[in-house]
Formats: structure tokens, sequence, C-alpha cells
């Protein structure tokens, strides 16, 4: 492997002349990265796949967490029947993610160009960018960007959707039901969105990072992109790391790099610290006792049973409680349900409750068991993947924390329960930083 | 031989009685049986598909029963009943508001059992929203029963309404107590209107029905009213 | 060719026909919501199947035939 100073080097891509302050204007946006390769004029029914091979080339896997091969989506929406429509999802309904707001709000111009691109390739005429409706930061400045624009769209018309604030509403059949006039809550499938999405046309659904690389792909090519990271994930990719750091935020790392790189980057630790949380609240703790061993990978992760999902990162010192923050974000977990299954919205309730009273002291012997068997019935049992997100996270924390579980169900609340390091309200976090 | 009130004794008329009645019975059964299948309700005899396929299947019963009930009425030609007045309400010559109600209770029976034979093409919303007509139904039915009849001056048509509504009553109340609809609301709504529809029939039928010359005042034709040697017309 | 059965858990209520016609596939959870074993379904189960899936009061579980 390479060693740091050059595995650095080569970063930042997307986050390349990130502004302190403020958001890139257009002129600063053609100026670090040059023009899009946007065609101008009349927009061309069937779109054209040389985009699409490019990215396939470039082995781009989608950042919204579920690591999708963007081209093959892309394709699927290029070879279905009726005119295609393009989302954007930077909904983000994660609390410990901040990646998706921050590009909207500071790169909208990056995020734009990879949406109009995918239109172009797709013969799309319309591009939704989905913003939560809480964001007024993001929303003012995609208008601002769009203002800009003006004269360049290259044939499709672009529109701002606002998302109400939800786990659930940036899941990519709740985002469709929500443009379609529904509830911003999954529906079942099939069908999938490709195929009949937003008003029962094509539509792609991909999240706000994978189209910013979509569009540095475009006018760098797929061999720039490959340069970083690994075969299975190649290029640079945006996680958003909280805890116990000097300065939380979105950094931009190199799939491979290590979780200890990663701590510097921020400044350090502030604490000594206990345990990450992977891929969000739906992913999985890993010890972080030797943080310089954590590859920030899917190769690194999955030995741990772990993975990056939409890039989070989220830290707990020592000092805080791993039973209680497992606990709370159950609790939290099981009221973001849609409430639409009775698997999820029972099954998560009974582990949040069972959870609870381990973590008072008042659980019954077998309240392991008991977790256990409720997440076996809540598992792959709703129309979504949130149980089974739910369950992953309590599993990996049972893992993790057997001790402290043990410790709790004897002797109740600890000094670290009051702590609630792992963050919880969606605010957007100021600090942006290019990975020093 | 005559009867005190307005009648014509052919086998039409017999029937139209007995059926009508038959047919309240059954869509009794067929609304209790609703509110055991939407409350869940099962036991090791009475399992869940069974309690399910009863209320299909005894609905359709009822259907077949009302066709007869309303066939017998217009072959009956003593009351003059038309066709159309079978479904288009208080257009008729024959106690107007009261067989009107006959109409309109026909005209929502329809409703819910076409859209549930059509369930599956109109979506499980809007079909669930139709099928609370059936409440509607059923009291628009016993109405047209008590106000129609000429029976009820007899106990058993009168101990048979009141002991339909006894039922009908139960299953509401059983309904509302296990927590269905969820709307706080609506469920003391429908308690309401149960209690004022109980109250304002305890009120009426002994100043109705019950009481002095019902067959004029509910709107019986002057020339059919009669006693003794009333001019019946040819029956058929 | 074979049929799979599926439950569509947003339209489930948890009526529980289901499991009552056909128990060699379907059992209830602790709040009477289905689960389904997907070993495949012998001819006479199939007809069983379709009259569990017709039974669905909300039109929950489905008979399709198995796509892969």
């Amino acid at each position: 492997m390479t060693d740091r100073d050059s595995r650095i080097s080569p970063l930042p891509r997307l986050l390349k002349g990130v502004p302190s302050q403020g958001a890139m204007r257009l002129a600063a946006h053609v100026a670090t990265h040059g023009e899009a390769p946007l065609a101008r004029g009349r927009r061309k029914r069937r779109g054209s796949s040389a985009l699409i091979d490019l990215v396939e080339q470039a082995g781009l896997r989608g950042r919204g967490g579920a690591a999708f091969p963007a081209a093959r989506k892309m394709r699927s929406v290029h070879d279905a029947r009726g005119r295609a429509v393009v989302v954007v999802n930077a909904a983000e309904g994660e609390p410990a993610s901040d990646k998706d707001r921050m590009l909207v709000r500071v790169l909208p111009h990056l995020v734009l160009d990879g949406g109009l691109l995918a239109a172009q390739a797709l013969g799309a005429d319309e591009v939704i960018v989905c913003v939560c409706e809480l964001e007024s930061g993001a929303i003012a400045s995609l208008q601002l960007a769009l203002a800009e624009r003006e004269r360049s769209t290259g044939g499709a018309r672009v529109r701002i959707a606002t998302v109400p604030a939800g786990f659930v509403s940036g899941e990519e059949s709740a985002l469709v039901n929500h443009l379609n006039g529904g509830p911003a809550l999954p529906t079942f499938t099939p069908p999938r969105p490709f195929e009949r999405g937003v008003a029962q046309r094509p539509t792609l659904v991909n999240n706000a990072e994978t189209l910013a690389h979509v569009a540095l792909i475009a006018r760098h090519g797929p061999k720039w992109f490959r340069e970083l990271g690994t075969d299975a994930e190649p290029g640079s990719t945006l996680v958003t790391l909280s805890g116990p750091v000097e300065y939380p935020g979105v950094y931009e790392i190199e799939p491979g790099a290590s979780l200890s790189s990663l701590i510097d980057a921020a400044g350090g630790a502030i604490a000594p610290i206990r345990a990450a949380l992977l891929g969000g609240y739906g992913g999985s703790w890993v010890a972080a006792e030797s943080p310089q061993q954590l590859a920030l990978s899917s190769d690194g992760l999955s030995a741990h049973g772990a993975s990056l999902g939409a890039g989070v990162v989220a830290l707990i010192s020592e000092q805080a409680c791993g039973v209680a923050e497992t606990a709370r974000i159950t609790r939290w977990l099981a009221r973001q349900s849609a409430r639409q299954c009775g698997p999820c919205v029972n099954g998560l309730d009974a582990i949040a409750g069972s959870l609870e009273e381990v973590a008072a002291g008042i659980a019954p012997a077998k309240a392991r068991q008991q977790i256990a068997r409720f997440a076996a019935l809540a598992r792959g049992r709703g129309a979504c993947a949130h149980p089974d997100g739910a369950v992953r996270f309590v599993v990996s924390a049972l893992q993790l924390f057997g001790e402290e579980f043990s410790e709790h169900a004897s002797y109740g609340h600890c000094d670290g329960c009051t702590r609630a390091e792992l963050p919880l309200a969606a605010h957007s976090r100021a600090l942006v930083s290019a990975g020093r | 031989m005559t009867l005190p009130i307005a009648s014509s004794g052919s086998i039409d008329w017999y029937l139209t009685r007995s059926t009508g009645a038959v047919t309240l019975i059954l869509l009794t059964i067929t609304l209790a049986l609703g509110v055991a299948d939407v409350t869940r309700f099962s036991s090791a005899r009475w399992p869940r598909f069974v309690i399910d396929s009863l209320h299909r299947n005894v609905s359709l019963l009822a259907v077949l029963f009302l066709a007869i009930h309303v066939l017998t009425s217009i072959l009956d030609g003593f009351a003059q009943i038309q066709p159309i007045d079978a479904v288009i309400p208080f257009v008729g010559s024959y106690r107007p508001l009261w067989l009107g109600l006959g109409a309109v209770a026909l005209d929502l029976m329809l409703a819910v059992v076409l859209t549930s034979m059509l369930r599956r093409r109109m979506g499980y919303a809007t079909w669930r929203t139709t099928h609370w007509l059936a409440y509607a139904c059923w009291p628009i039915a016993l109405l047209h029963g008590l106000g129609t009849g000429s029976d009820v001056q007899s106990s058993w048509l009168l101990y048979l309404s009141l002991g339909c509504l006894a039922l009908v009553l139960t299953a509401v109340l059983a309904r509302l107590a296990s927590g269905w609809p969820a709307d706080l609301g609506v469920r003391a709504g429908a308690a309401g209107a149960a209690a004022a529809f109980s109250f304002g029939l305890a009120l009426w039928l002994p100043a109705g029905p019950l009481g002095e010359h019902w067959a004029r005042r509910s709107g019986t034709p002057a020339a059919l009213l009669g006693g003794h040697g009333a001019k019946r017309p040819v029956s058929r | 060719m074979s049929e799979q059965l599926r439950v569509n858990p947003i339209a489930c209520e948890a009526h529980g026909m289901c499991a009552e016609l056909l128990p060699e596939r379907i059992t209830l959870d602790e709040w009477g919501y289905p689960i389904i074993d997907q070993e495949p379904l012998s001819p006479e189960l199939l007809e069983h199947a379709r009259r569990a899936a017709q039974a669905c009061p909300t039109f929950a579980l489905i008979l399709r035939r198995r796509v892969r």
C-alpha cells in the first residue's frame, strides 16, 4: 500500500477548493473542476449511454448506504420504457450523517452537474433535488445555484423538493411516494422506482454524493477515478466523523485509510475512544482500541461484521455507556418506524423496551434471549430495511458491549448512562474539512 | 277473509311480508358476523376464515331473499308498487316515505355487495370506506319494515324487529369496545348515533306504527284503507 | 415452474386467516403477523395456498410465480 502522504495528496477530489464559508459559486466551480460535458440544445430523446459506460468502467458504487453499482442502476432506468426522471437524494434522514446536506449547501454545482449529466444520459427531462424541509441553508444555496445556471441546464428542468424530516423519509420508495403526492413512507415493492417511480415513470434515485462523483468521472474519466481506492471500492468517499475529536465533520477519504488517520485528520481525539459505530444507526459497532488497525473499507470492516454504509463514523468515548447509547438510539429507531408493518412496529418496540429494562437493571434473566428472539422476528419482515438495520445495530451492540450489558442487568444504571454522545438532532454541522 | 287493516290476502302478499322479515334477520346476522370479522373474533369451532366466509355467504342469501321480497311486492297488485319504487325512493303511491326507505336500503345494500364483489379492482381503502354504508343500511331497513309492514301491530314482527335491534346494538357496542376504529371521537359519535337511534325508536313506536290509524297516517292510499267489506282488487 | 408466497407487510393487518388455511407453510408470530416458510409448494398445497391468498381480507398475501 502506498504511504499516507501519497494516499492523501490526490485528495481532495469532491472537496477540492471547498470554501471555508458559504457555497462555491459557479465561477469558482468551473475554475476548480472545469466545465461539465453537458450538451447544450435539445435533449436527446433516448439519452446516450456513453456516460453509463464511463461510470461502469469507473466501478462507482452508490454512496447512499447500499453500495449498489451505480452504472447498473442507471442502465436499468435507461432500458426501462418511458421518459425517465432523475431524483437526487439529499434527504439524509440519518442524524449521524452530514455529507449530503453539506454537498448541497456548499457544493451545489457539483451535485447539479451530476444530476444533469445523469439526466442527459437517460434522456430524462426532469431532475428533482430532494432536501430535508428543515435545511433552509441547503435550500437557499440550491436556489442560488440554480439561478446562476439559468442558461446552461442542458435541456432538463431542475426543481427542488422538500421532504419531511424522518429516518425513513430518504428511503428510495418513500422518496418516490412523497414526490407522487403520498406520505414520505416506504411502499411495497415491486415495482421498484427504476421501473415505475415518479409519475409512474422510470426513476433514477441516486444519493447526492454518488452524483457528485459522476460529475467528476464525466470530466476526468474512469482511469482517474480508479487511481484512488481499491478494485472493489474505487474512488474517494465522504465520511461524517462525530464524537470526541477536535474537529468533527465531513471528511473525504480513500477507502482503506485507517480509522486513526481519519481521527488525526480531524485534529486528534480529545478523549480516549471506546468504540466506533460504523454505517449509521442501522450499522454495526466496532471496538476502537486499535484504530490504526481498523481499515475503513468494505474488506477491512467486513472482518468485523461492519461496513461504512453512508459513510458514518460515530465515535463514543470511554466515559460513555454503550448500553445506554444503544437503548436510547434503539428507542429512537422504534419511534422512527413508518408504522406500516406489524413486525417492525411490534418488534422494535419490544427490543427497545427490553434494552431499557436491561439498562435500568430491571430486566428478566433471559433478557438477551428475548432480544435475540425479537430481533429474529423483526428482521426481513418489513417493507423496507429499517427493522433490519435496527436489528443489526442491536445485535452488534450486544456482542461488543457484552460485559457492560451483564453489569447493567445486575446493577442498573452507571455513571456513563447520562452522557448521550451519539447525535440525534439532525442539525447541520458547520465544519467541513478537506482531509489534511 | 278480510283483516281490519289494509291487505290483499294473496300469496304474494304473504311472501312479501315473510321474505321481508327473513331479509331483516339475515341482514342482522350479516352485520353481527361482520363485526365478529373485523374484531378478529375466533374460537376453536369458529376459525377466522369460517366467520369471514359466513359473513359473505349470509349477505348473498340476504340479497336473494331481498330479491324475492321486492319481486313479490311488485307482483302483488294490492299496493300498486311499481318496479321503479324498488330503487328510486319516495316516488310510490303506497306509504311513500316508508316504502322509499326500503328503496334506500336496497340501494345501499347493492352498493355494499357490488363493491365487495369488485373489491380487488378498487383498492382496499376505497372498499373499506364504502363498506361502512352497511351501518347506514341496517337501521333504514328496520325503519322500512316497521313503517311499511302491516304486521307491526301483531307481536311477532315487533318482537322480531326488537330482537334484531338488540343483536345489532350488541354487535355495534362490541365493535366500539374493541377499540376499532381508532379515533375516539369517531367511536363516541357512533355510540351516540346508536343510542339516539334506539331512543328515537322507543319514542316513535308507540306514537307511530303501534298507535292509532297508522295505516292512514303512513300514507296508505285512501282507496286501500278499509275495514270489513272493503273492495279487494282481483289478485292475479 | 414454482409459485412463491409473499406477504405485503404494509397491507397485512394480522387477520390471521392465511395461517388457518395453510398451516403447513404459514405460522403467526406473537403479534398475529404471518411468518412464511419458503419451502416449495406441492401441487396439493398449491390449491390451499391459492385459497389462502383469496381469503386475505386486505389482499396482503400474494401468490406469484418464482421469478428466478
